[in-house]
């Protein structure tokens, strides 16, 4: 057990060094240099002042020089400043990645608790007309593009419930949580469904997979109804393969979530980096992809570490 | 080779007539990629024209989906948005299936440090979120219809290098690969002999439901306003400009949004369809 934690805290290492030259890279492969683009932004700039600037940055060191020097930087916790205001860049990330990282959080909850009994049924009852009808269902769910459903859900939510308001700034929730989770509340929704439908359909193969086990039959043969051989026994064998879609859905759900704020003005990150991109803000950029793919590296590892504790046979394969 | 494929499609073409799912699947794509290809012909009205006196106008007869806030023909704006999203993703998806399919291939043949070489890579590509991803290589190339194609076409690659890779590793060492190898044929020949066609069916569905989600990032990357810039005509900008003014004229987003979601459902279908037609272990099950 020691040995394999051991292992996967190594290929950690190597996945997450692997991200940091990748981000790196990012900004290295801009065309012209991150000095030029940096004095562009603030006006013109002489061929002097671009020669100093680049000696400032280290421009002129060999890559290797200057990776060493970010990874230095931001082993200081220097992440660099926004070009624009000069303030630490990682500030307004802090400032920014709550509210997504709870519409992250909050969505995987809503698609956790709706998606298992929803494959479970489905799973149940297999083969049959309702069956086929949630299967075109639940893939109109995974295609269904989270903006066009936010701007229908906002659209309809208003017609229809025209007291709710879901709209608006979104206070802090130690302020007024029952607005907060309000205004969270078609956010969420818009955000959750594509993945309830996706790991709904998951469930459902895994439960199938699960009930031609050798072990379904004994249980069947001895007497055991068809609910309890569904819900009891296969049921929980099928949450294997289940946990193991949840790290993948996390990064989806965080996709989504970027989108998502898009449609309902929210304040968070996506709304930061896709201004990051207008303003040529590349310091931000960098950093607030480096910041949360390691974060989603992270989860996935411990997403993967579970699911070892849950199925002991895994830990012996590994 | 051939002979082969004729037989295969033969066997496909009785399931699409048992397959209700299927047909319907295949009757959306076929649609739609005809509305893409004569775009000029079918699509009523020019899809950037302006019209002061129909601005807003709801669908009648004259304008079947409405015009928009310029008093453009909704409808013909769509059947060009067609045109550009199919067109990117089948682009972006083709680059990412020749591009991460040969490299995992390369990495399922020949195994050792190529092997590992490109699954770590293809591993660091994996542990982005997609839209990340896709932002920091448009951050690098700007916001246009070739960095949208090359954005997209790096979110796929390493799904493909990695489904490709393990089935080669599989038939590599086959009874009827080393029977080749004994006949004196060189790697490519066996490669696209002898393993290429085995990965037929896993490409066909692959490809399909990568197309199917490749239509809805795209989508996502316009509404974003970091995709296919203006006057390009974009399913995810018209839906994206249309919010503005949705209790006025709600169909100017309400039919971009649904022609998005017919685009994606379409080709998710067909994925899905052919994948329970051609996995073995699923038969009989569904």
């Amino acid at each position: 057990m020691l040995k394999m934690i051991l292992k996967r805290l190594l290929d950690l290492a190597i996945v997450l060094l692997g991200v940091s030259v990748l981000v790196f890279l990012m900004i290295r492969l801009i065309p012209g240099d991150a000095a030029q683009v940096m004095l562009g932004a603030s006006g013109d700039a002489g061929e002097e002042q671009v020669r100093q600037l680049r000696e400032k940055l280290g421009l002129n060191d060999t890559l290797l020089v200057q990776y060493g020097r970010w990874m230095g930087a931001m082993a200081r916790g220097d992440f660099g400043e926004s070009i624009w205001t000069g303030k630490p860049v990682i500030e307004d990330i802090w400032q920014r990645i709550g509210v997504t990282a709870e519409l992250t959080f909050l969505s995987l909850v809503l698609a956790v608790v709706l998606s298992i009994p929803a494959g479970a049924l489905m799973a149940y009852f297999r083969g049959s007309v309702s069956d086929v009808v949630m299967r075109v269902v639940t893939i109109t769910g995974v295609t269904m593009p989270s903006f066009w459903l936010g701007a229908l859900l906002i659209f309809g939510w208003a017609a229809w419930f025209p007291n709710w308001q879901t709209l608006g700034s979104i206070p802090p929730i130690s302020e007024d949580p029952w607005l907060h989770l309000q205004r969270m509340f078609l956010p969420t929704l818009t955000c959750a469904l594509p993945v309830i439908a996706s790991l709904a359909r998951i469930m459902r193969s895994a439960m199938i997979d699960a009930l031609g086990q050798d072990y379904i039959r004994t249980a069947r043969s001895k007497g055991l109804g068809e609910w309890t051989v569904t819900f009891k026994h296969a049921l929980r064998n099928s949450l294997i393969p289940y946990v193991t879609a949840l790290g993948i859905m996390a990064g989806y759900l965080f996709s989504g979530a970027i989108v998502v704020e898009q449609v309902y003005a929210i304040p968070g990150l996506g709304r930061l980096m896709l201004g990051a991109i207008a303003d040529r803000n590349y310091p931000l950029i960098q950093t607030s992809i480096l910041v949360v793919t390691c974060a989603f590296v992270v989860i996935n590892a411990i997403i993967d570490l579970l699911y070892r504790v849950i199925d002991k046979r895994a830990g012996v394969v590994a | 080779m051939m002979a082969v494929l004729r037989r295969w499609m033969q066997g496909v073409g009785r399931d699409f007539v048992r397959n209700p799912i299927l047909m319907l699947a295949l009757t959306l794509v076929l649609a739609q990629v005809l509305v893409s290809v004569f775009a000029n012909v079918i699509s009523p009205y020019d899809p950037v024209e302006q019209s002061v006196e129909a601005r807003m106008a709801p669908p009648s007869g004259e304008f079947l989906l409405g015009t928009d806030k310029l008093g453009r023909d909704v409808l013909s704006r769509i059947i060009h948005g067609y045109r550009s999203s199919l067109g990117i993703a089948f682009s972006a998806v083709l680059a990412a299936l020749l591009l991460g399919g040969s490299l995992g291939i390369w990495a399922g043949y020949k195994g050792g440090w190529v092997d590992r070489l490109v699954m770590r890579f293809a591993d660091v590509l994996f542990a982005f979120p997609i839209i990340l991803l896709a932002i920091g290589v448009i951050a690098i190339l700007g916001t246009n219809t070739a960095s949208t194609v090359v954005a997209i076409a790096v979110v796929y690659a390493p799904i493909f290098a990695r489904l490709m890779r393990a089935p080669t590793l599989v038939l590599r060492s086959s009874d009827y690969v080393h029977a080749a190898r004994s006949f004196g044929a060189g790697d490519l020949r066996i490669i696209v002999r002898h393993i290429m066609p085995n990965l037929m069916s896993v490409i066909l569905v692959q490809a399909s439901l990568s197309l199917s989600t490749a239509i809805l990032l795209e989508a996502s990357l316009s509404f974003l306003g970091i995709g296919a810039q203006p006057p390009a005509p974009s399913l995810g900008r018209m839906l994206s400009e249309g919010r503005e003014y949705m209790f006025m004229a709600p169909w100017a987003s309400l039919f971009s949004g649904l022609a998005i979601l017919l685009a994606s459902l379409g080709f998710n279908l067909l994925g899905d369809g052919l994948r329970d037609r051609l996995d073995p272990r699923l038969r009989g099950i569904d």
